[in-house]
């Protein structure tokens, strides 16, 4: 974004890169090298959600659209995972108890005697992986197109997804037999063969989950630093002045929606591999609002922040409910109000305000600047 | 409706109600090329109105708006801006949370669909025409600033620079010198003669000494009607005018 004489090259792409770098160390050599591999691929399912948190970063931290419904997202891309999984895991062999072999079991139990006409295409593992990203960025299209176009925005957009969280889930669940309903798609078992159950799998799904979100992060940095990405910012701030400068603005924010929904969608497909199921609850109203405290308490104009905090809140979550299962709702509760209230850009602002400053004055020093030069960065703006 | 003419932009039988209440009423008037037209009026006479519906932000309930024989009633905002009508609001409107050279960078015409801006260089023609704009309003030493702290002054000129560099044939201001000082006003009219060269400009101000400086033409509107046209002096002089508005 800005490129300031004084704080130079060094202090900005280096700044990002060197992040993202520290972030890659974390996850692919610290991590794997001090957990077991039960932990591990507990960190990898937080991981998932930091997806729906890089979007939101976008979505709402740059264009200032609140969605709350990233559940979604995160659940079509899942459901679209699983259906391949399960697909595989009812072949006629292994489902030969059944009335009608083939199917998946729940269709089974709920009389259904042939496959549902949408579960065909994914026999195909490649069209599986489209309509990952796919679905949930086609959806996305649909809603922001009625939404923006209406120019729909603000508190009510975010109750209108709120509304389809619901909707979807509902949906999911009372329709049993095309869904696995409340529970799910369960009893997921191999991808082309290779079984996911074994802990091997997993050590390798896990490092394919940190590839692709490191991934996600260099791509969400390009579309930031892009004019896309300032013409997000500006019509944050002054959406009248965007819309009189010559842009349709509803394309930029039906753009964004949608790259958040397929960011989303891809954390539900690792979801799905790595936990060995899908179900509603993940796409309802609490998780969709559980993954923007995860973006609000990492600092929803930060990436890496977003990452960070995903894993944390995520961290605190396991750990309190493993202790305390009842206290963590209220903890979950005090922890969004005090983000909002004392620091309402997340741990990344805090960073950017206390930490950042002194780690950068050795090298503002070292590069003969006189110390009062070094600016004040405010911290939305640095905080890539 | 209008018959096509030789102006720049004309504004024939314009009519807008709110809930029965007409802010703008039949109201006719035309901008030559390289023109300085002024608007002056009460408050409440409905001259903001007027640029609201010129530029789109406001839909017309009857008349015609007519830009280089284009009727602008029936595009969207952004068309508009396209056919050539840049428009500055009242309050600095700028990206407060962008430095100078991008709020520039941004209002430049070029990439304005969603994967033009996503594929969009910043390559010298950008920079020089920044550099050249930023010359133009006194902020060629604030480009990496953030638009946030510059002053109430600067703010209203980087706006005027962000429309200057999309170059419109006709460039709206609304109230360009309010909250300025005395200083910052002589700079802005003598911007304002500058940038006058191949395009026309409307202004709306309620600054009278300001108005005397730059108007080639002047509209008194009240009450949603023209109270008076014509020069400066004729319309300073116009009993009318001095009744509801100059003053005694």
């Amino acid at each position: 974004m800005t490129r300031n004489p004084q704080n130079g090259l060094l202090g900005r792409i280096d700044g990002d890169v060197a992040g993202i770098l520290l972030l890659a160390a974390l996850l692919v050599i610290v991590l794997p090298l001090g957990l077991d591999i039960f932990r591990l691929n507990m960190v990898g399912k937080y991981l998932t959600y930091a997806f729906v948190a890089l979007g939101l970063v976008l979505c709402w931290g740059s264009a200032g659209i609140l969605s709350l419904g990233q559940g979604i997202f995160f659940g079509i891309g899942g459901y679209c995972m699983a259906m391949f999984l399960k697909l595989e895991a009812s072949s006629p062999e292994a489902t030969k108890i059944q009335s009608t072999p083939g199917i998946p079991d729940f269709m089974d139990w709920n009389q259904l005697t042939a496959l549902p006409w949408f579960w065909e295409p994914f026999h195909s593992l490649t069209f599986s992986i489209v309509a990952v990203v796919a679905v949930p960025a086609l959806l996305a299209f649909i809603v922001g197109l009625a939404m923006f176009k209406r120019r729909v925005g603000g508190v009510y957009f975010a109750i209108i997804t709120q509304a389809f969280a619901a909707i979807l889930t509902i949906l999911i669940v009372g329709q049993q037999g095309y869904t696995g309903g409340i529970n799910g798609i369960t009893d997921l078992r191999t991808l082309k063969g290779w079984d996911i159950r074994t802990d091997e799998a997993k050590l390798v799904l896990y490092f394919v989950n940190a590839a692709l979100l490191i991934g996600c992060i260099l791509l969400c940095l390009y579309v930031r630093r892009s004019k896309l990405g300032r013409i997000l910012v500006a019509l944050r701030d002054k959406e009248d002045r965007v819309r009189f400068s010559g842009y349709d603005v509803a394309n930029f924010k039906i753009f964004v929606f949608c790259f958040a929904a397929a960011l989303s969608a891809v954390g539900g497909a690792m979801f799905t591999l790595q936990v060995g199921f899908m179900s509603p609850s993940f796409v309802g109203i609490v998780p969709s609002i559980e993954m923007v405290i995860y973006c609000a308490v990492g600092g929803r104009l930060s990436l890496l922040g977003a990452v960070y905090g995903t894993l944390l809140v995520n961290w605190a979550k396991t750990m309190l409910s493993e202790s305390f299962p009842e206290l963590w709702l209220f903890a979950m509760g005090t922890l969004f109000i005090g983000v909002v209230m004392v620091f309402p850009n997340g741990l990344a602002g805090l960073y950017q305000q206390y930490i950042a400053p002194r780690l950068r004055r050795p090298i503002v020093g070292r590069a003969k600047m006189p110390a009062a030069a070094a600016p004040i960065i405010p911290p939305h703006t640095a905080a890539d | 409706m209008a018959n096509n003419t030789d102006y720049l932009l004309a504004v024939e039988g314009l009519t807008v109600s709110f809930d029965g209440f007409k802010a703008v009423n039949d109201l006719s008037f035309y901008v030559d090329s390289n023109e300085i037209h002024v608007i002056i009026g009460p408050n409440g006479a409905g001259k903001t109105t007027v640029l609201d519906l010129i530029c789109g932000r406001t839909k017309a309930s009857g008349g015609s708006i007519k830009f280089r024989n284009r009727e602008l009633t029936a595009m969207k905002e952004h068309q508009i801006v396209t056919a050539g009508v840049g428009r500055k609001f009242q309050n600095p409107s700028i990206y407060d949370d962008l430095t100078v050279f991008e709020n520039l960078e941004i209002s430049y015409p070029r990439g304005r669909s969603v994967f033009g801006a996503l594929a969009f260089k910043r390559d010298a023609a950008v920079r020089e025409r920044v550099a050249e704009i930023a010359e133009m309003i006194f902020l060629s030493d604030h480009l990496d600033q953030r638009a946030e702290y510059l002053s109430h002054g600067q703010k209203q000129w980087l706006e005027i620079g962000m429309l200057l560099i999309q170059d419109p044939e006709l460039l709206m201001l609304d109230e360009p010198v309010a909250g300025m000082s005395v200083n910052e006003r002589k700079k802005t009219a003598e911007l304002l003669n500058r940038i006058i060269q191949n395009r026309s400009v409307l202004v709306i101000e309620h600054d009278m000494k300001f108005v005397e400086d730059i108007a080639h033409r002047v509209t008194v509107l009240h009450q949603g009607r023209i109270l008076s046209e014509g020069s400066m002096e004729r319309v300073k002089n116009d009993p009318k005018v001095v009744e509801v508005y100059l003053g005694h």
